[in-house]
């Protein structure tokens, strides 16, 4: 939150600091027709943000290459490309270790390639935030959207949040500063979105004021003390844990992994008062609901539409955070659900595994369908499955290719 | 960091644990002559090391802590390894976060350390084995001196991987048998020394720790060089004695066969123009500081 008294001082690009809640709830706000990566850079202009590292990767490298203009116009500190997104990701724990609000980009190969880094930023406690555009990480080589990559950020320690649109991105990146940098949080946040049909589509967006910003980032209000030589360099331990083969240094990392994942479970509140809960449901005392996140949310809803034409009633969650995951929300807004289909742009269905694990009777669950390698999902496909669950003819499965 | 931070409020002193309390009354932060002869009369900013009985790299620790200029407002990043073991002993802060970022790390942080503190003196030295350095880095450590980033790079160069039990590594010297190099190593020792200079290192030396007077020497002027010019880089042989075979009392002996001439740490530096001119710069002022005080204690004598 606002340290209060920065709030209405002036930064060098003669932006106001503003209290972050107003900034975004209360100001009036500017209708624009921008593509993904352009809103990202719009939020980076207003976010205060210290240190940007970029690295070149599809779909990302635009956006990593706007903030890189945000930086030479004078309102991001320091700014360089790195060497690879292993290195990036080292370079921004540096940047954040020594009291930086730090923001980066990357997608899919970049993610895995620098995987090493993501649970070290979590047990670090750094509140970086990076933006993750998914795209194919397996072999072929693909570009194109798919969501695989967010199944293996799921277990770092992260906040994972997934955004459905442009206007989302806008907003999440800027609340998930306020998020991650809670003195009770600190932990580092993935933004993540389905490449390309949000990166490089255009849409409308409403922005907040080009002349209000984010109040900067306190790095003294961390759990844990910011690198700088600025407070008692006493030493850290009496002896180091590493390698130790005893009961005191099991129990220290144990400890703080669960601290970690507390860490996660307190965002819960402050994550819910920002993004106005962490999903967002409808029509949900139907008999099948649509359970799903990032743009096959936007699918889904479509569906929706299709099959209402139809006069069947089908619910839609949409699921706004992974991490923390809203297993309690869910379960409520699925009690009534005798169907829950859970469309995925990913090959293994991650979502469908956490709702199973989540929910009393998952056989209710259905695990599709899946698009993957860049495949779009046409709404058809989902309203075929419904219909298909329900007992009804289908004209064409497009799915099943019969 | 002022030195008045680490001061411990009056009412609080007796609760604090020993070794802070030393170190608030006999640490020697800001003392702007402190060098390798305070250790063992001062308090040190290496508490107690956990490495093998007689490990010269515990003291390459002591003698290169005792030298920064200036600790009160220096971070350093190590990386895995036998140092990790030693830094949560170190009174700086200190990041050890994966194996081989040490680099990238460093320059992130003196990124933020530059943006934060304007006008500020804040180093921040590398400090890290060649593992680390020379084979799982080695990205890291040249791009960050490409890029000419503003910090120390320290390798301690143990010519394998000790912490893990004596494996091959690049700074190996050629037919050295070892664990994963079990007829021999079969390429030279990657001469990393001449790689830096290539790459923009202002300031190079190869080194023993055997003379912590010359240790004291080159950390300082890395340090200057790297604050005011470019990345700067010191390898010191560190030999581990357990894995070569030596005893607890021979890694002095062991460093200073290695130093002779001809050897492979013959003392050799490169320093750039730049670098040159301003070491000789502070030589000047140091002169001339050392004069003042000397007709100043002959003021008084008179």
């Amino acid at each position: 939150m606002a340290t209060p008294s920065i709030i209405g001082q002036k930064n060098k690009k003669g932006q106001v600091y503003t209290d972050p809640w107003y900034m975004l709830h209360e100001a009036p706000r500017t209708p624009s027709f921008f593509t993904g990566s352009e809103v990202i850079k719009e939020a980076i202009r207003r976010a205060s943000v210290d240190v940007m590292i970029a690295y070149p990767i599809t779909p990302q490298s635009e956006a990593a290459a706007l903030i890189g203009e945000l930086f030479a116009e004078g309102y991001v500190g320091d700014y360089f490309r790195g060497e690879s997104e292993f290195a990036v990701m080292s370079e921004c724990a540096g940047a954040a270790f020594g009291g930086a609000r730090v923001f980066t980009t990357t997608a899919g190969p970049g993610t895995m390639r620098a995987m090493e880094n993501f649970p070290m930023w979590a047990g670090s406690r750094l509140p970086i935030q990076m933006i993750v555009t998914c795209r194919g990480i397996n072999s072929p080589l693909s570009i194109q959207p798919d969501t695989l990559e967010m199944a293996y950020l799921l277990q770092t320690g992260m906040l994972v949040w997934h955004a459905e649109t442009a206007q989302d991105f806008y907003d999440w990146i800027l609340k998930g500063y306020m998020v991650a940098e809670e003195p009770d949080v600190h932990l580092p946040l993935a933004l993540c979105c389905d490449g390309f049909f949000v990166t490089h589509t255009k849409d409308m967006v409403e922005l907040t004021p080009a002349d209000m910003c984010l109040p900067p980032y306190d790095p003294y209000r961390s759990p844990v003390p910011c690198m700088d030589m600025e407070c008692p360099p006493v030493r850290m331990m009496r002896d180091p844990f590493v390698m130790k083969s005893n009961y005191i240094s099991y129990a220290t990392h144990a400890s703080w992994q669960q601290e970690v994942w507390a860490a996660v479970e307190r965002s819960r509140k402050h994550t819910i008062a920002w993004l106005d809960g962490l999903i967002d449901a409808e029509n949900v005392e139907s008999d099948v609901v649509i359970v799903a996140s990032g743009t096959a949310v936007s699918q889904g809803r479509e569906a929706v539409a299709m099959l209402a034409d139809e006069g069947i009633d089908v619910g839609l969650v949409k699921v706004k955070t992974i991490r923390p995951w809203p297993g309690e929300e869910i379960r409520e807004a699925t009690k009534h659900a005798k169907h829950i289909v859970i469309p995925e742009f990913n090959i293994i269905g991650w979502l469908a595994r956490e709702v199973k694990a989540t929910i009393p009777n998952n056989e209710r669950v259905h695990a599709g369908p899946h698009v993957a390698g860049g495949m779009t999902m046409p709404p058809e496909i989902i309203v075929g499955e419904i219909k298909s669950l329900l007992g009804m003819k289908v004209e064409t499965l497009a799915t099943r290719g019969s | 960091m002022s030195l008045e931070r680490i001061k411990i409020a009056p009412e609080l002193y007796d609760i604090m644990p020993p070794e802070y309390q030393d170190l608030v009354q006999r640490a020697t932060y800001g003392k702007e002559s402190r060098g390798w002869k305070d250790i063992g009369t001062t308090k040190e900013l290496i508490e107690e090391h956990s490495l093998c009985a007689g490990c010269p790299e515990s003291m390459a620790f002591r003698y290169i802590l005792a030298s920064l200029p200036n600790p009160e407002d220096t971070v350093m990043v190590g990386s895995t390894g036998c140092t990790s073991l030693v830094f949560p002993h170190v009174a700086v802060h200190n990041i050890h976060s994966l194996f081989g970022n040490q680099n990238a790390v460093a320059s992130g942080l003196k990124r933020a350390l530059a943006l934060r503190f304007p006008g500020r003196i804040k180093d921040v030295v590398v400090l890290a084995g060649d593992g680390a350095t020379v084979d799982i880095g080695l990205d890291m450590t040249l791009q960050s001196w490409f890029r000419q980033e503003k910090f120390t790079t320290i390798c301690f160069d143990n010519e394998l991987y000790a912490n893990t039990g004596g494996q091959e590594s690049g700074l190996m010297q050629k037919g050295f048998v070892a664990k994963m190099a079990p007829v021999g190593k079969t390429f030279e020792k990657v001469r990393l020394p001449e790689i830096a200079r290539e790459s923009g290192c202002h300031y190079v030396v190869n080194c023993t720790v055997s003379k912590p007077n010359l240790v004291e020497k080159v950390v300082k002027n890395a340090v200057y060089v790297a604050r005011e010019i470019g990345p700067t880089y010191i390898q010191f042989y560190t030999p581990c004695i357990l894995e070569i075979g030596k005893n607890s009392m021979e890694g002095l002996q062991e460093m200073r066969d290695a130093e002779k001439p001809n050897e492979r740490f013959a003392y050799k530096e490169y320093v750039s123009d730049a670098a040159k001119e301003l070491l000789a710069e502070i030589a000047a002022k140091e002169k001339e500081r050392k004069a003042a005080a000397k007709k100043q204690l002959a003021g008084q004598n008179a």
